[in-house]
């Protein structure tokens, strides 16, 4: 990315940063103040990643760091050095993760699909990377655990139905029945 | 009984496409994260666009200076409102001829609400443009303004604008004499309810890209529900109307918000100022601040019922709070009009619907578009009647229901089939075993609620909608069309229609929608009327298109054009499986002959004269979309907190193009209405917003909602394609009166005011252990 001397003059304090995103090793700049948000959609061009409030309500610029949901609006770029990062593009093959398949998707995202559990989709991103950190950690969720793990995260198109509903044939069709969410 | 499908209609087993639960391409891309919204948008060079806001919601500007802020480093451009070629487009917002109105785009000497825009900068960096706004010095004259909608709308109140008088509109329904029919009546109720100011709240902020083209088309990428806007930022720009362009094919939610133009001017003023392409995003903070909201209503409410329970008559006053400038609130109150004495017959009817000005933050279109905010009071005083006649809410309801044929309160007929008693019966039933409190404090109650929604637009406004579709040489489809998809699936359905008709499997159709440029224009995505207009564009022109094919592939098949299916990427025989060609040999063959394979079509909806504006008699909507929801609640009587326990929302959607895609629609909206019934305010204090984070603007998360019903009946007899009627809209409104009349069962103490929050409730506890009055 090329600085502007304007920029650099606002950001004297540049530092180089090196994460991994989704998988491959990044090397950027960024200033002290920086979120995480901003490195991740402006520098990097990972405009998957969502600006919903900026306040840490809405959950829809959530990522994971190190596997665990954070909003990357609330986290400063520079506590990204030298750990993990994965968005939801990292979600089908991120390191560790299981299940990515030849059309790209995640399971999750298949049932997000098949249950069209997005409409405007723009709280998606979020949601699924919600969704999948809570499962891997909580494999056998009930519904109401589902619609708990999911309270950090606001949908205003859907009602939270389907989301529920996806996320539930997820657990239906573990383990290894990956194949019962391509034909629900 | 649901009759038999629309004249000349085809039983749904008959559709091959319609009425499938198919997955739609734009999920595909938004579950992967690569669907582009107007923010990630990014050009070489690109500036940064902010906008300074009215920290007043009343006040003269004594003094504007930009100069210290121009000359800031990495500052490109600040614009104030001289510096617009056009500050605004003068506008009928009645489409009546009963208005003339200028929006100013940047504030002119003058702030009429809190965060009104004052003025624009573009700059290199966020953290420049920022400097830049503080910067901008501004000496305001606080004034004292006009906070208060019915102190607004008496007679000698402070004007919001010199020279006009704070009621800007004012309908008119009459029919029949109400003093007559309340003399008839066995039981009166009359009751005030109020509703409140809430925010869309989509996801994705206002935001929007703009930069000039080689040709010198200024090009607006934004999040926007209407590409025709090009023609007010052309005007604003002093710009011819073709050299300005609009795209907005996916937006992260609208729900009406985007109906009006939001970051569209400002980057298009920078980009325009600047030479360069501009970025402006609002921050949720601009949103929650300054955008239009829904409009807060008052509604008296005088409604009689003889000693059955038919309805005598209805008087009812309507006032909605618009804030300082017109947008569409004349044609939310007009809505709220046709539909406030609800879906019912009643002979004797006189409504005044009335928009006042006050230095509130503005408020316009919100999905149910003052439809919605009516069906709190007209459903709450069915309950009442009920009560005081000792009927059943169910009784009184089925009593009244308007039926196909019966004149409307505008005197003009209900045209289609009006599926409520199967709607209640099912709503009810769908409800089940009433559930048991769960302790010794709570109090369980249930409510039911119908309400009418129209789709499409008045019929004065002569709505049309475009569309074209082309077949490739391998076969496939191309749609293209101006719609703006918001997430109800606009695009997809009409990959749907189109495949029903030509027989191409929905994997082989590349949809194009929202390009002012590019796309045949179908008018906005608002008043539910997309599906309705757009959709009958794509099936008027598919079936245009087939005919023209027709021929060809008869004669390639020896058969007989009668006796022709297309289905499977493929055009054959019915009945004879072997014989069939590819499309693709097909348009080759169209080709060969010179016959058309792609075509634009126009489908014109309705067209008629505004009804007299006296009496309100006349033609308006075309059509509308019935429905009933039922509720069950517990409220802690000890806290006042309610806990909305099952929900069922049933709503007769003539045909499901994508049962998946309606039932969504349902839920979604019924959870915006939960949301406006339990928890959401804008809350202002003498014009000052102090509700403007999302940790303060409490709408519905996961764990809050139980498993809601959506039902979805299909009547078959609807003015969209195959039957279809719009459903985008129609949910949001029921929940208000269905959760309020729960509370009221459960408690014996009716709200009359929203949200209806703990305290609320409580409250009402509270009065209610002194008096027998309520319910």
């Amino acid at each position: 990315m090329s600085v502007s001397p304007a920029a650099s003059r606002e950001y004297p304090e540049r530092a180089a940063l090196r994460f991994v995103l989704n998988g491959r090793p990044v090397d950027v700049w960024a200033a002290p103040q920086e979120t995480l948000l901003a490195v991740l959609r402006d520098t990097l061009g990972a405009t998957e990643v969502k600006y919903g409030c900026g306040e840490g309500v809405c959950g829809t610029c959530t990522v994971l760091l190190d596997g665990a949901p954070i909003n990357a609006c609330l986290t400063l770029g520079v506590h990204a050095q030298g750990r993990t990062v994965t968005t939801v593009r990292g979600l089908a093959s991120p390191a560790g993760a299981t299940g990515a398949a030849a059309d790209g998707m995640h399971p999750l995202q298949r049932a997000f699909v098949a249950h069209e559990a997005a409409q405007c989709g723009f709280c998606t991103p979020g949601m699924l990377l919600t969704a999948y950190a809570f499962l891997e950690k909580h494999p056998h969720p009930t519904r109401a655990e589902i619609r708990a793990a999911l309270g950090g995260n606001l949908c205003r198109c859907t009602g939270y139905a389907r989301i529920v509903d996806a996320v539930e044939a997820c657990v239906r069709a573990r383990p290894g029945r990956e194949d019962v969410l391509r034909d629900p | 009984m649901i009759p038999e499908p629309a004249s000349g209609g085809v039983s749904p087993a008959a559709y091959r496409v319609i009425g499938k639960a198919l997955p739609r391409f734009d999920v595909a891309d938004k579950v992967r994260g690569t669907t582009q919204y107007a923010a990630d948008w990014q050009l070489p060079g690109m500036l940064v666009g902010r906008v300074l806001r009215s920290i007043y919601p009343c006040a003269r500007i004594r003094r504007l200076d930009v100069a210290r802020a121009r000359a800031l480093p990495g500052v490109a451009a600040v614009l104030t409102a001289g510096d617009l070629p056009r500050n605004g487009v003068e506008e009928d917002p009645t489409g009546a001829g009963l208005l003339r109105f200028t929006t100013p785009v940047l504030a002119d000497g003058v702030v009429r609400y809190q965060g009104e825009p004052v003025a624009i900068v573009a700059a290199a960096t966020d953290a420049a443009a920022r400097a830049a706004l503080a910067a901008i010095e501004v000496e305001y004259e606080p004034l004292p303004g006009v906070h208060d909608a019915e102190a607004a709308a008496r007679r000698g109140a402070e004007r919001v604008h010199d020279g006009r008088d704070n009621v800007f509109v004012h309908w008119k329904l009459r029919r029949g004499d109400v003093e007559t029919g309340f003399r008839g009546a066995a039981a009166v109720v009359e009751r005030t309810y109020r509703t409140q100011r809430v925010d869309h709240a989509y996801l994705e902020p206002e935001a929007g890209v703009a930069w000039v083209e080689a040709d010198g088309v200024v090009t607006v990428r934004a999040s926007s529900q209407v590409v025709e806007h090009f023609r007010a930022l052309a005007e604003i720009l002093g710009l011819p109307h073709n050299r300005v362009r609009v795209i907005a094919p996916f937006l992260g939610g609208g729900f009406g918000g985007k109906e009006d133009m939001t970051a569209e001017p400002y980057v298009a003023a920078l980009a325009w100022a600047t030479g360069r392409p501009v970025r402006m995003v609002w921050d949720r903070a601009e949103s929650l601040l300054a955008r239009p909201k829904r409009h807060a209503f008052v509604m008296r409410y005088k409604t009689g019922a003889a000693r059955d329970g038919s309805l005598v008559a209805q008087e009812i006053s309507l006032l909605a709070d618009a804030g300082p400038y017109p947008l569409l609130s004349p044609r939310v109150l007009f809505a709220a009009l046709v539909t406030g004495a609800g879906p019912y017959c009643v002979p004797h009817v006189r409504i005044d619907a009335r928009a006042v000005f006050t230095n509130n933050v503005p408020a316009s279109a919100m999905r149910g578009f003052g439809a919605m905010q009516v069906t709190f009071a007209y459903e709450a005083q069915m309950d009442l009647l009920a009560a005081a006649l000792g009927m059943s809410p169910a009784a009184i309801r089925e009593r009244n229901f308007l039926r196909k044929g019966d004149r409307l309160p505008t005197g003009e007929a209900a045209s289609t089939y009006v599926a409520l008693p199967e709607l209640l019966r099912r709503a009810q039933d769908a409800l089940g075993e009433p559930s048991r409190p769960s302790g010794p404090g709570a109090r369980v109650g249930r409510g039911i609620a119908c309400n009418m929604q129209p789709y499409g637009r008045t019929v004065w406004f002569q709505d049309r909608a475009s569309a074209w579709l082309g077949f490739e040489a391998d076969g496939s489809l191309v749609i293209r069309a101006g719609v703006p998809d918001l997430g109800g699936g606009q695009a997809a359905s009409l990959a749907q229609i189109a495949a029903e008709v030509l027989g191409v499997s929905v994997e082989r159709i590349r949809v194009h929608v929202g390009d002012s440029a590019l796309t045949p224009l179908t008018g906005g995505t608002f008043a539910t009327r997309q599906l309705y207009m757009s959709g009958n564009a794509a099936l008027c022109c598919a079936r245009e298109l087939r005919a023209g094919i027709a021929p060809v592939a008869a004669s390639l098949l020896e058969a007989a054009e009668a006796d022709l299916e297309f289905a499977d990427d493929h055009a054959g025989v019915a009945g004879a499986p072997d014989r069939c060609v590819p499309l693709a040999r097909v348009v080759a063959e169209c080709a060969r002959r010179g016959v058309p394979v792609s075509r634009l079509s126009t489908f014109q909806g309705e067209r008629s004269a505004p009804p007299d504006l006296e009496t309100g008699q006349g033609r308006t909507f075309p059509d509308y979309t019935y429905g009933c929801h039922a509720a069950e609640v517990e409220v802690d009587v000890e806290t006042g907190a309610t806990r909305l326990l099952k929900y069922v929302a049933c709503h007769d959607v003539g045909r499901a193009i994508n049962p998946q895609s309606v039932a969504g629609q349902i839920q979604g909206g019924a959870a915006m209405g939960i949301g406006q019934a339990l928890g959401e305010e804008i809350a202002l204090e003498a014009g000052v917003n102090l509700t403007t984070l999302f940790a303060n603007y409490l709408m519905p998360v996961a764990p809050d909602l139980p498993d809601s019903q959506a039902i979805a009946v299909e009547s078959g007899e609807g003015r969209g394609p195959f039957g279809a009627r719009g459903i985008g809209e129609p949910p949001t409104g029921p929940p208000l009166a269905a959760i309020a009349s729960a509370i009221a069962d459960a408690t014996g103490a009716r709200p009359l005011e929203l949200p209806i929050t703990p305290e609320r409730v409580f409250r009402a506890l509270a009065e209610r252990a002194g008096t027998n009055e309520g319910r």
